[in-house]
Formats: structure tokens, C-alpha cells, sequence
């Protein structure tokens, strides 16, 4: 036995999540895969014309009720086809169970608002519009929440710098705060930390200054 | 009679409030004195967390859950520091998971001093703000003494803890832990059957079990509905699954059945102080994987293997492997989460934090629609509002 042990890998844990998974994929059929990842958690991918349906499904089935909707958030993969991942947290508190949908969404593409069917989604959604600029459809107050009044561009987006557009200030002489162009005083400084000694090949001779210490 | 014209009466309630528990911007649409709507702007302490953690290596974005809910700071990363355990699947002493329990729970008794006190004085208690606050720098003394700072401790680290606890502090901690209950009456005989207090609490803001799983409502917020939902003990992590210690539960779901639950609380986080002092094990705190945990000071004196592991840490970091998770913690207000998205090099791809408060702050609007004016404070103050986790 080892004197350090993580629960949440633990052998029961890792049989249970098997069996809730054949479950799901028993209840879901096509609208959806549902996997195991790495970790053992379980991941469902489904599409956005059956979203609703998965999610309805898994909140309304009195074998798993995933009642609770905990989060519902998006990354952001611009290399990728479908440029966003909604991810949907649900957490079912009688099965003792977690499982995350995630759905493959485009820019330019509208997500259905699960609002209807959980009311923890209302400032979820709203939060992944003003971050990633996802539009729901359905919402019923769609409006930016955490950033600036009249803000524009998306933060969490990867091509939004990370130093934003425009800083504020109180202007004295016109007793207001007025917005600017960003102005660093220096470069933001991002160091690359990553090991140069990874891409040097072997074929590549020691440099000789190491032949002279060893001399 | 002819049409009418009613103008409902719109009154902002903060940014600047002292009820409003942080930079909260109400905005109350009023019919006389009846909450028609509440719709709450929030986001005037956003500083974009999210998006910088995506630029700082794992080990740099630590200090940020501090300054989330800045009430409990250890409870923020601990939930960090498991994500990327999870992800590294490391193993972490048994001494250090002791720490971190002992420490959680003085992060939950600091949270529920200044959540109960500053909820009492919303509604017109002020003595007990006053006292707790004694209390709670106590409380920080203990933090300080093994971190060397009061709030922002980044003293959890991925693998363990960042350094070993001092003499003769867990001794102090039994021997507070000995008055502390003398504390916890002296406030109950203040509040829990004070007729004003009661009147402003009781039957405010009730939700039931179904509203509050909808409203995605955890922590003492849920159990105060009356299902009993604790984390620590259904998903158990660290060594709280080797803790005796009970879930609390309300029956009415109101404000004061959210004080008696935080209450009641305080004394089984106690509880599980003793308990983690008394079984802990001697050994060490970090564990001894050092590709992922620095090496000790000692080492780097006379180890060049230390010297260029601490080197190599402190720039580049470690590298996760790629993938996503999540993982969650009962923080002292609810179930906080990081959903972590990983693409195998030394910096988060995208870190999402769950915090509880954010929720209860969207539910605002649906607890306190035909609630009187004053009663809206009664609500906010339960809840257990920090606008740190919220705004992120």
C-alpha cells in the first residue's frame, strides 16, 4: 500500500463510471458517443441539432438525473473546422456522477440556449457570449455581464491580445474617465521558457568548450 | 377612467454599498417598495484570470486562486493544485494532504466568520462583526506562520505543500481550537434566537431542493434546502475520506437556515482540525518527483541535479500532458471547480473556474422577486457573496 493514494482514481470509482457509461450509451443510442477519457471521467460528444435532446434526456431519466447543470463554458481551437467547444458540466447528485458534453460549434454558427431546461445556464451562456462571442439562440437576456459597458471584441478568444485594446483612465481637465489605445511603456514580455536542448539533434558535435574542461 | 401610465421606480443599489458585500451594482426595478427585478451588473472587479493563467505556466497561475474568493485562499488552490495532480497523476504525501485538510477547514472557518458576521451587520447586528473579526485574525496568524502571508498564501502547491509546518503551530492551533467553541456560542447567543434577527431572516429568500439544483445552487447554500451534498464527503479527496465529521443540513431553505448551516458548520470543521493534527504523520510534504516539485534549499547547496531542476522549474515549468478535466472541491461557499484544458506544454491551454458565488449571484434575481427592499440585503448576505470568484 502505498502511503499516498488519490481517491478520485480509486478502483470503485474507476468500475462505477464504466457501468454509468454503457448506461448513457444504452439511454443516448445515436445522438451521441459517449466515452471515458484518460482520467476516467465520462465525455459525451454530441451535435448541436441534438443537444437538447442529449440534455433533456440525461436530466429527465429517472435512472441517471443529472439535475444539475454546474457550468457550461467553450475553448477556443481556431486551427480547428468547427472553431469552439461548448463544454456542459452536469453533475447528478443522487447518482453521485459527473459527465461533460461537449458539442463542436463554428464562428458564425448559433448554439440553442438550454436556459429552458436548466435555470443555472442563464448567466453561464451569457458569460461564454461576452467571452467568446457565441450566440445563443432562445436566450432570454442575452447581454454582456462581466466586461465593460459598450466593450467590444471578445477576451477569452485566442486572438485577443492579452493586453486588450483600450485602457482607461480619470482625466482630470475633463473630469471623466476616457478610454485610450493600450500604451505599454514596454513590450508585454513573453518568454519562451521552453527547453532549446530538446530540438538540438545528436549528429550535432558538442560545442569544444566542453572538450577543453574535460582536458 | 382613462389609461394610466405606471412608471416603475428603478433604484441602483451600490457599485458602492456597504451591503452590497463588494462592487456590486443592483439594479432594483421597484414597485413601491416590492422588488419587481433584480437584475445585478456585475464584472466592476473582472481582471480577466482566465485569460491570464493561459499565459502563465501552471506553477505562475497558483497565486491567482488566492485572489479569487480572497475570503478562504486555500481553498481555491487546492482545487488548482488537484487539477493538475489529476492530470500529472501524482501522488501526494500523506503528511501534505493532512496539511492541506487542516488548512481547508481554517479557510472554511475564516470564510463562515466573515460570511456570518458581515451578514449579521446587513441586517443590524454589529457586535458580532466585531468579534469575529478578532477571531478571524487569529485565524490568519495561522496561515501567516505557515506561509508567511494572511491572505494570499500560495502555500498549496502541485504534489503537496510549499513548506513544512513550523514548531509549535499545530499545538496553537488544538489549543485555539479548545476556545473557539466558547466563540461560537457567545455568537449564537447574539444571533440565533435574537427576535430581530430572526424576523429579517426567516422565511427571506426561500428556495426548495428542486429550485436550488436548478438554480445550480451548492454548498451551504443546497444543504440548507435540506439535501445533504457535501463533497467532501460523496467525492472525498485528499485524506477528508479518513475524516469523521457530519453534513449539516437545513430544513427550510431560507436565510436563517443558511446561518444555522454555516454555524453548525464552523464546529465540525473543528472536527476535522483535531482529527488532521492528530493523525498526522510525520514525513515529507512535497512529493519527491522533481520534474514537478522544486527540490528542497538544502539539496540545491551541494545537488547540481537540484540546482538545475529548481533552474529549469522556475522558468519553464513542468509540462502537463494533453487533455482536459475537471475537478472540483467544496470550497467554504460551494462546489469550486477547474475545468482544465491542457495541450501538453508548460501553460494551461484554457482554465475555467466554477466559482459558486457566480450562481448564487445570477440567482439573486429569482429569490428576491416580491421580497421587500431590506429583504434583498438579508438575501445577498446569506448567500455568501465575494465578488474576487465572481468577477474572476
Amino acid at each position: 500500500m502505498s502511503d499516498a493514494t488519490q481517491t478520485q482514481d480509486s478502483a470503485p470509482e474507476q468500475s462505477k463510471n464504466a457501468a454509468m457509461k454503457a448506461q448513457l450509451a444504452a439511454l443516448l443510442g445515436e445522438r451521441a458517443t459517449v466515452q471515458l477519457d484518460l482520467q476516467n471521467a465520462i465525455k459525451i460528444e454530441t451535435s448541436l441539432q441534438n443537444l437538447i435532446a442529449v440534455l433533456k434526456l440525461l436530466r429527465d431519466d429517472a435512472k441517471v438525473q443529472f439535475r444539475q447543470l454546474i457550468d457550461v463554458t467553450a475553448v477556443d481551437y481556431p486551427e480547428r473546422e468547427c472553431r469552439f467547444e461548448l463544454v456542459y458540466l452536469l453533475l447528478s447528485i443522487s447518482e453521485n456522477s459527473r459527465v461533460r458534453v461537449c458539442v463542436g460549434i463554428d464562428e458564425d454558427a448559433v448554439a440553442p440556449s438550454v436556459t429552458e431546461l436548466f435555470s443555472s445556464a442563464n448567466w453561464a451562456e451569457r458569460e461564454v457570449w461576452d467571452m467568446f462571442g457565441i450566440y445563443f439562440s432562445g436566450h432570454p437576456d442575452l447581454r454582456r455581464l462581466l466586461t465593460d459597458y459598450g466593450f467590444e471584441g471578445h477576451p477569452l478568444r485566442k486572438d485577443f491580445p492579452l493586453t486588450g485594446y483600450v485602457e482607461v483612465r480619470y482625466s482630470e481637465t475633463q473630469r471623466r474617465v476616457v478610454y485610450e489605445p493600450v500604451h505599454l511603456t514596454q513590450e508585454y514580455r513573453d518568454f519562451d521558457f521552453t527547453s532549446p536542448w530538446e530540438g538540438v539533434q545528436a549528429d550535432i558535435a558538442p560545442p569544444p568548450a566542453d572538450e577543453e574542461a574535460g582536458a | 377612467m382613462g389609461e394610466m401610465q405606471i412608471r416603475p421606480l428603478t433604484l441602483n443599489f451600490g457599485p458602492q454599498h456597504p451591503a452590497a458585500h463588494g462592487v456590486l451594482r443592483l439594479v432594483l426595478e421597484m414597485d413601491g417598495e416590492v422588488i419587481d427585478r433584480a437584475d445585478p451588473h456585475v464584472g466592476l472587479l473582472h481582471r480577466g484570470t482566465e485569460k491570464l493563467i493561459e499565459n502563465k505556466t501552471y506553477l505562475q497561475a497558483l497565486p491567482y486562486f488566492d485572489r479569487l474568493d480572497y475570503v478562504s485562499p486555500m481553498n481555491q488552490e487546492h482545487a488548482w493544485a488537484l487539477a493538475i495532480e489529476k492530470a500529472l497523476q501524482i501522488e501526494v504525501p500523506k503528511r501534505a494532504q493532512h496539511i492541506r485538510v487542516l488548512y481547508c477547514e481554517i479557510g472554511r472557518i475564516l470564510n463562515h466568520l466573515l460570511n456570518l458576521t458581515t451578514f449579521a451587520i446587513d441586517v443590524g447586528a454589529m457586535t458580532p462583526l466585531l468579534w469575529g473579526f478578532e477571531e478571524r485574525e487569529t485565524l490568519m496568524e495561522f496561515y501567516e506562520r505557515a506561509s508567511g502571508a494572511r491572505l494570499h498564501a500560495a502555500y498549496f502547491r502541485p504534489g503537496g505543500v510549499h513548506q513544512d509546518l513550523p514548531d509549535g503551530l499545530t499545538d496553537d492551533i488544538l489549543k485555539w481550537a479548545d476556545k473557539f467553541p466558547a466563540f461560537i456560542d457567545d455568537l449564537e447567543t447574539l444571533l440565533t434566537n435574537n427576535r430581530i434577527f430572526k424576523q429579517r431572516t426567516v422565511d427571506i429568500g426561500v428556495m426548495s431542493v428542486e429550485e436550488a439544483l436548478d438554480l445550480g445552487m451548492t454548498g451551504p447554500c443546497l444543504r440548507a434546502t435540506g439535501y445533504a451534498w457535501d463533497l467532501r464527503k460523496s467525492q472525498p479527496y485528499d485524506c477528508y475520506a479518513e475524516m469523521d465529521f457530519d453534513v449539516p443540513i437545513g430544513t427550510t431553505g431560507d436565510c436563517y437556515a443558511r446561518y444555522l448551516v454555516r454555524v453548525e458548520e464552523m464546529k465540525q470543521s473543528l472536527r476535522i482540525i483535531r482529527q488532521a493534527i492528530e493523525t498526522m504523520p510525520e514525513g515529507p510534504v512535497l512529493a519527491e518527483n522533481n520534474k514537478v516539485t522544486p527540490p528542497r534549499r538544502g539539496d540545491m547547496k551541494h545537488s547540481m541535479e537540484a540546482l538545475i531542476h529548481h533552474f529549469k522549474l522556475y522558468t519553464e515549468g513542468f509540462h502537463v500532458p494533453a487533455g482536459d478535466s475537471y475537478t472540483a472541491v467544496e470550497a467554504p461557499k460551494g462546489e469550486f471547480g477547474v475545468y482544465l484544458v491542457s495541450d501538453g506544454s508548460n501553460k494551461p491551454y484554457r482554465a475555467r473556474l466554477r466559482a459558486p458565488g457566480y450562481y448564487f449571484m445570477a440567482a439573486v434575481d429569482y429569490l428576491s422577486r416580491g421580497h421587500m427592499l431590506a429583504d434583498s440585503v438579508a438575501i445577498i448576505g446569506s448567500l455568501d457573496i465575494v465578488f474576487g470568484e465572481i468577477d474572476r
